[in-house]
């Protein structure tokens, strides 16, 4: 098909606007801005304005996201998925914290900021000692524990072909019995959904 | 806010005497049978006084006896509700159009309430001009409309491990159906000129959360749309008001909302959003990314735990959605039986790519336990599996992605419950 006509709608983009709105990062480096930071200057930061949530280690507090550890529990019936123990990219990291932390105060941190923090959850997932300082020169040398665990959506391969086809109309099982009850679970909100997720344990 | 003051004072009072009168109805029931149904033979305060006028309600409302037909979520379900959940009540829904002020929410830092005057799209990266649209300017492209589902990676995500939810609402709620007016993706592309290089694009958020995604080029250049309107409005707030992006028959997370940047790259940015969530965990502690089609799914949404059966034997209507990410729903099976013995339900309504469908199963119950599902056919040939089968490939701690056949148990009384079967 022929290429749409252009329309000569909006305006050319100025350098600076660019600079302060395209602040994402890649796992190949694309993005970093000029900057370090080092452990120790991190842990002070990550108390300062992250450990309320985090706590002071990174291990959550109540039901706010770890950040640490979990590590090999991939295949546990419950996975502990942490930055350390999951996430396959240190560009990430960089680039969440800096667009997206602290909750309700984003984009508060320099990229100096960013990169200590970033060196401290390092620490703390015993990636690197506490002498450690990360730059935008030594990012790339960082490979995470995860980094291989993640394959391409194979849906079409392993599953379409297993679900397509006639299935079974008539006389497909002799039995039918309850397995599973919501009820016994009762975790539903009514009125008490509080009571009700205390009663759940959480 | 005076008028709708007024009218809730006025409809109170209607309502109170409406009470009183239904009151002494149940009072002597016998007698009004005996002399005829009082909804009839007595005057109604409806037929007598006069209803609201026209400026009453500017903006209208639903009628206060459906107060119960609302957005509900789960607070244990996350840490606060800011980054949080809330569902669609589809058991009170019919049809395949979701009203915009039910329409699930899902945010992840709350809902930006956005200046339209101030409020810029940005395209940058690997095109010959990098651009600036302000809103007035994207209301110059030529538009387009059309009905797609928004489904939520994690819809059903609570239920990997059996049931557990009660009710429709809460365990295939995060889902809405809505036409969409926008402009297609590739317009706004075409204006700033794509680079040979440049393959994906990274739609940003506005919002504090700043939400990121990579979508590969040709998904863009297809069928994306950035939309300006729902179901005929401007999106509400909640929706990303001015400006959101529509992906249709993929994951919700994708829709970025608050639209305000398109950066054209050559690889994908394996973000927060595509890493650490949005990937789905096998029991070999591997997972799958981009894993961004939804696939074919149905649930009955009458009778369902929220919605049981209080007319006793005889007709039943069994209603329900279907809707799969790639294509059309031309069939829907529904059995009574547990699985045992399934028939084909009877499609109504327009059948649209990537939207939702309504199915009806017209039975006459028999006073007996019902154990009910649907299974649902899209257009490319896939039939709906059981979850049973999904956790056998995939465990149950891939979170997302949960398109097994639900199954409501209906007792005698008509009581419905979320339940697994053998």
């Amino acid at each position: 098909t022929a290429p749409d006509a252009k329309l000569g709608l909006g305006r050319e983009a100025l350098a600076e606007e660019v600079a302060a709105w395209d602040i994402d990062v890649r796992p190949d480096g694309t993005g970093l801005p000029d900057g370090s930071g080092d452990v120790l200057t991190g842990e002070e930061l990550f108390v300062e304005n992250c450990a309320v949530c985090h706590g002071d280690f990174g291990e959550g507090v109540g039901r706010w996201p770890v950040l640490t550890g979990g590590f090999d529990s991939l295949t546990n019936d419950r996975p502990v998925k942490t930055t350390g123990s999951y996430w396959p990219y240190l560009s990430t990291v960089y680039d969440y914290i800096n667009r997206a932390m602290p909750f309700g105060n984003a984009q508060s941190l320099q990229p100096d900021d960013v990169y200590a923090i970033t060196a401290y959850l390092l620490y703390m997932n015993d990636q690197v000692d506490d002498d450690f300082t990360l730059s935008k020169e030594n990012f790339l040398e960082v490979e995470m524990p995860n980094a291989n665990g993640f394959y391409m959506d194979d849906r079409a391969e392993t599953e379409y072909p297993v679900f397509t086809g006639a299935p079974c109309m008539e006389n497909c099982k002799d039995a039918v019995e309850i397995t599973m009850h919501a009820a016994v679970l009762d975790v539903t909100p009514e009125e008490t959904a509080a009571a009700a997720a205390e009663a759940a344990g959480e | 806010m005076s008028a709708s003051g007024k009218n809730g004072t006025a409809s109170r009072r209607a309502f109170l005497r409406g009470a009183l009168a239904a009151g002494g109805a149940v009072a002597g029931a016998g007698a009004a049978r005996a002399a005829g149904d009082p909804a009839i033979t007595q005057i109604q305060p409806w037929m007598q006084e006069l209803g609201d006028g026209v400026d009453v309600a500017p903006y209208g409302q639903p009628s206060e006896h459906e107060s119960h037909v609302i957005r509900r979520t789960v607070e244990w379900l996350t840490a606060d509700p800011v980054s949080s959940i809330n569902f669609t009540p589809l058991h009170e829904l019919d049809g395949i159009i979701t009203p915009n002020g039910l329409c699930f929410e899902r945010h992840h830092g709350g809902a930006a309430h956005v200046d339209p005057a101030e409020h810029r799209l940005m395209i940058n990266g690997l095109v010959d001009t990098q651009l600036v649209f302000t809103m007035e300017d994207l209301m110059r492209f030529p538009r387009e409309n059309h009905v797609y589902f928004l489904e939520c990676a994690a819809n059903s995500g609570m239920e990997w491990r059996g049931a557990q939810l009660n009710g429709c609402q809460f365990t295939h709620g995060m889902i809405h159906n809505v036409m969409y007016t926008g402009v297609p993706l590739r317009l706004l592309l075409n204006e700033a000129g794509v680079k040979t290089e440049g393959k994906w694009i990274l739609p940003e958020g506005a919002d504090a959360s700043g939400m990121t995604r990579s979508i590969p080029m040709e998904k863009a250049l297809d069928d994306c749309l950035v939309a300006f309107k729902m179901n005929g409005e401007a999106l509400r707030v909640e929706q990303g008001y001015p400006l959101r992006l529509v992906v249709p028959g993929w994951e919700g997370n994708m829709w970025i909302k608050w639209l305000r940047r398109i950066e054209v790259g050559d690889e994908p940015w394996h973000h927060r959003e595509e890493t650490s969530k949005y990937t789905d965990l096998f029991a070999d502690g591997r997972a799958r990314r981009f894993t961004w089609e939804m696939d074919a799914k149905s649930v009955i949404t009458s009778p369902s735990p929220q919605a049981p059966i209080t007319h006793g034997p005889g007709p039943l209507v069994i209603k329900g959605l279907a809707w799969s990410g790639r294509g059309t729903i031309p069939r829907v099976d529904v059995t009574i039986d547990g699985g045992k013995t399934w028939q084909q339900a009877r499609m109504s309504g327009p059948s649209l790519d990537k939207s939702m469908h309504a199915f009806y199963l017209d039975i006459n119950w028999d006073g007996r336990p019902l154990y009910l599902q649907s299974r649902a056919h899209d257009s490319t040939g896939y039939v709906q599996p059981t979850k049973e089968a999904l956790r056998e490939i995939r465990g149950v701690n891939s979170i997302y992605h949960n398109n097994g056949i639900q199954t409501w148990y209906v007792n005698e009384q008509g009581v419905a419950e979320n339940v697994e079967v053998s």
